[in-house]
């Protein structure tokens, strides 16, 4: 197609509502979160359970389980292959819905085992998400499934085809999930906490395994995880998030190395390192003003591009 | 200070856990076996907490549980200082063990899989004073909001079913559960893994307060190999049943003798972005030598 996508962003999210109604009322769990995702870069999602990074997620592939819905904003997706594409006013029937979840966007989700079916082959599954989006032969697909699972590190591939979900343990099937993903070989890869159950060798190699692909096919991933070293290790850009709201972003150096809002310095002190060793660990609520969140307070932006919601009179002098 | 204080509260010794695996047919015949753990040997002191780390499918859980008695053993000795004295838990019947049970307790890897969902929360935590007969419903109520509030959750969330709850909540539940019942000894499998860093916090520290407070003794199943260095005094690396390399934390990070160890290490992201991961992916000629000799 001639017409290139009008910009270096892949995805633009502009305040972003999703609702859920519960009987105890309305939940707003993400309430005006807008951020773009740069081709070719990982975006990672960092924030407390609860914050609303799956359901920011969830929108992006419109997989918001009913009675919750997007109540407002827009997503767009700048295809290489397609025109732009107005996620949020897609039709639930539409065609290019079911492109944009197979081939487009693809997603690893937190829990593994909902992406597997238990009664057929791991190599049946990834054998079938390759031909749904690569015209090739039976042998070919099963070419490309066994080197993919050689990847993701799981031994003996040509026979762990042959078996069933049940057949692996936790951290292999999540590497079969991951696999499946990888086929595809989409434009953007959304990562729903893929590396949390996987031991760390495992984890290296997955992490390895997305960065690579990245450079090989060009495409951009979404990290959600609560793992401040992979995010450090993978990823370009930072959002964190709180009570579904953006409360900082920027480049990975700039939100982990010197970071602005009391809350993200919060989350950066909670993780076990050795100077602390055998103390009591900072939790975000012993670091001053870390909860006084004002969620009406919109997002600054800073003179080196990075976002922080803040009132300007606490933005520290040097960074502005 | 009498002798039993300096006594390790728990020794195992060749501990063996083989699984068979069936043949397909009707008969099912054993054509071979999984050595999930095979011949560990290893103490814990009073109040101390060990690691035990390993990669995936490497037998951590399995020997967690069979030390608990939830597996049976294929060999080897676990000796175990109860309340009234040691006892050495591989060869004691079910009968004999229920009361060891309420001594030793296990906080489970899958909080999603590990709760009962028909039964309310407050019922999940109560439920091991009921199995073991202790106290009167008021009693056993009160007992459960008291550990509901040391894991921080709220006397509300009491009435609510699991599926209610955050995969962070859930692991609190199943924490709570485990320290209803005031136990010596509890194994951590994966306790924090499913928690962000700020819940994992406060569990950490909930864990370390409770341990001062009760004089607990740990073992910790963990992948995370920064929250393992934390909160463990000594830490056992294991490697397709076997115990490769056991050591006192800050020697085994700063002198990593094994070369599976000194690959899981390599492993670790660290949180600086300007450190890169260089991790180790393939195993070692030498590595492959010094499992070939084991
Ligand atoms: N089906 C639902 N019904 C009601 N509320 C929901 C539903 N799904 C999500 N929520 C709410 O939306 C908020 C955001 O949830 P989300 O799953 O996005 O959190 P998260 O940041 O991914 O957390 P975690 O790190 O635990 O995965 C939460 O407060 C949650 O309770
Ligand atoms: N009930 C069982 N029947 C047969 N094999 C089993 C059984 N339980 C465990 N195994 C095997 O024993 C080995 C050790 O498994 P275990 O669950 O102890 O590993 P682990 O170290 O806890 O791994 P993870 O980090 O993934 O939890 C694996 O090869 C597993 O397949
Ligand atoms: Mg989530
Ligand atoms: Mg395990």
């Amino acid at each position: 197609m001639s017409d290139k996508a009008p910009n270096e962003n892949v995805i633009e999210v502009e305040d972003l509502r999703v609702d859920f109604p519960t009987e105890h009322g309305l939940v707003h769990a993400v309430a005006g979160v807008s951020f773009s995702v740069k081709r070719g870069r990982v975006l990672a999602i960092v924030g407390e359970s609860g914050s609303g990074k799956s359901v920011t997620a969830f929108s992006i592939l419109r997989l918001i389980q009913p009675p919750g819905y997007i109540a407002g904003g827009s997503i767009k997706l700048f295809s290489q292959k397609e025109p732009p594409i107005d996620i949020t006013s897609l039709k639930e029937d539409d065609d290019l819905l079911y492109h944009l979840r197979g081939g487009l966007v693809s997603m690893i989700f937190q829990e593994p085992m909902t992406a597997l079916c238990p009664v057929y082959t791991v190599g049946n599954q990834i054998c079938e998400a390759i031909h749904l989006h690569k015209d090739v032969t039976k042998k070919e697909a099963e070419r490309i499934a066994v080197d993919m699972l050689d990847r993701v590190g799981i031994p003996k591939p040509e026979i762990r085809l042959r078996q069933y979900p049940h057949e692996f343990s936790g951290g292999m099937r999540q590497r079969v999930v991951v696999a499946m993903a990888l086929v595809c070989m989409p434009e953007v890869l959304i990562a729903d906490e893929p590396t949390t159950a996987l031991d760390v060798t495992i984890q290296a190699q997955v992490l390895t395994l997305i960065k690579d692909l990245r450079k090989e096919l060009g495409g951009s991933v979404i990290f959600i995880t609560h793992d401040i070293g992979v995010v450090a290790q993978i990823a370009d850009d930072v959002i964190v998030m709180n009570q579904g709201k953006i409360l900082e972003s920027g480049s990975v150096r700039q939100v982990l190395k010197s970071p602005v809002h009391p809350y993200t310095r919060g989350l950066l002190a909670a993780i076990p390192s050795l100077s602390q060793r055998g103390s009591r660990l900072p939790t975000i609520d012993s670091i001053p003003g870390a909860r006084d969140i004002d969620l009406t307070v919109p997002l600054h932006t800073l003179s080196d591009g990075r976002r922080v919601a803040l009132p300007t009179e606490k933005i520290p002098a040097t960074t502005t | 200070m009498t002798a039993s204080d300096t006594k390790p509260l728990l020794r195992v010794q060749n501990l063996c856990k083989f699984f068979p695996v069936h043949a397909k047919g009707i008969r099912r015949k054993v054509i071979d076996e999984v050595r999930a753990v095979d011949h560990v040997t290893f103490d814990i002191q009073p109040g101390e907490t060990l690691g035990l780390v390993g990669e995936s499918g490497s037998g951590k859980t399995t020997c967690a549980r069979t030390i608990l008695r939830a597996l049976s053993p294929t060999a080897g000795r676990v000796h175990f200082q109860s309340e009234d004295g040691e006892v050495e838990l591989s060869s004691l019947s079910e009968h004999a063990l229920k009361p060891l049970r309420q001594q030793m307790q296990m906080i489970f890897q899958d909080p999603f899989s590990s709760l009962n969902p028909r039964m309310t929360v407050g019922g999940i935590v109560e439920e091991p004073l009921l199995i073991h007969g202790i106290g009167t419903p008021a009693e056993r109520r009160e007992k459960a909001a008291d550990i509901l509030r040391k894991v921080d959750l709220l006397p509300e969330h009491r009435e609510r079913y699991p599926h209610a709850f955050s995969g962070g909540q859930r692991q609190r539940i199943g924490i709570a559960r485990a320290l209803i019942l005031r136990p010596r000894f509890i194994v951590c499998d994966e306790a924090v893994s499913a928690l962000d860093v700020s819940v994992q916090a406060q569990v950490i520290n909930l864990l370390m307060d409770l341990q001062e407070e009760f004089h607990l003794t740990y073992l910790f199943v963990a992948h995370d190999l920064g929250v393992v260095r934390h909160i463990c005094d000594r830490i056992a690396v294991m490697r397709n049943g076997k115990l490769v390399e056991m050591k006192k934390t800050e020697e085994l990070f700063s002198n990593p003798e094994h070369p599976y160890t000194q690959r899981l290490l390599s492993a670790i992201p660290n949180p600086d972005p300007d450190i890169p991961l260089r991790p180790i992916l393939e195993a070692s000629e030498e590595e492959e030598l010094a499992e070939a000799k084991l």
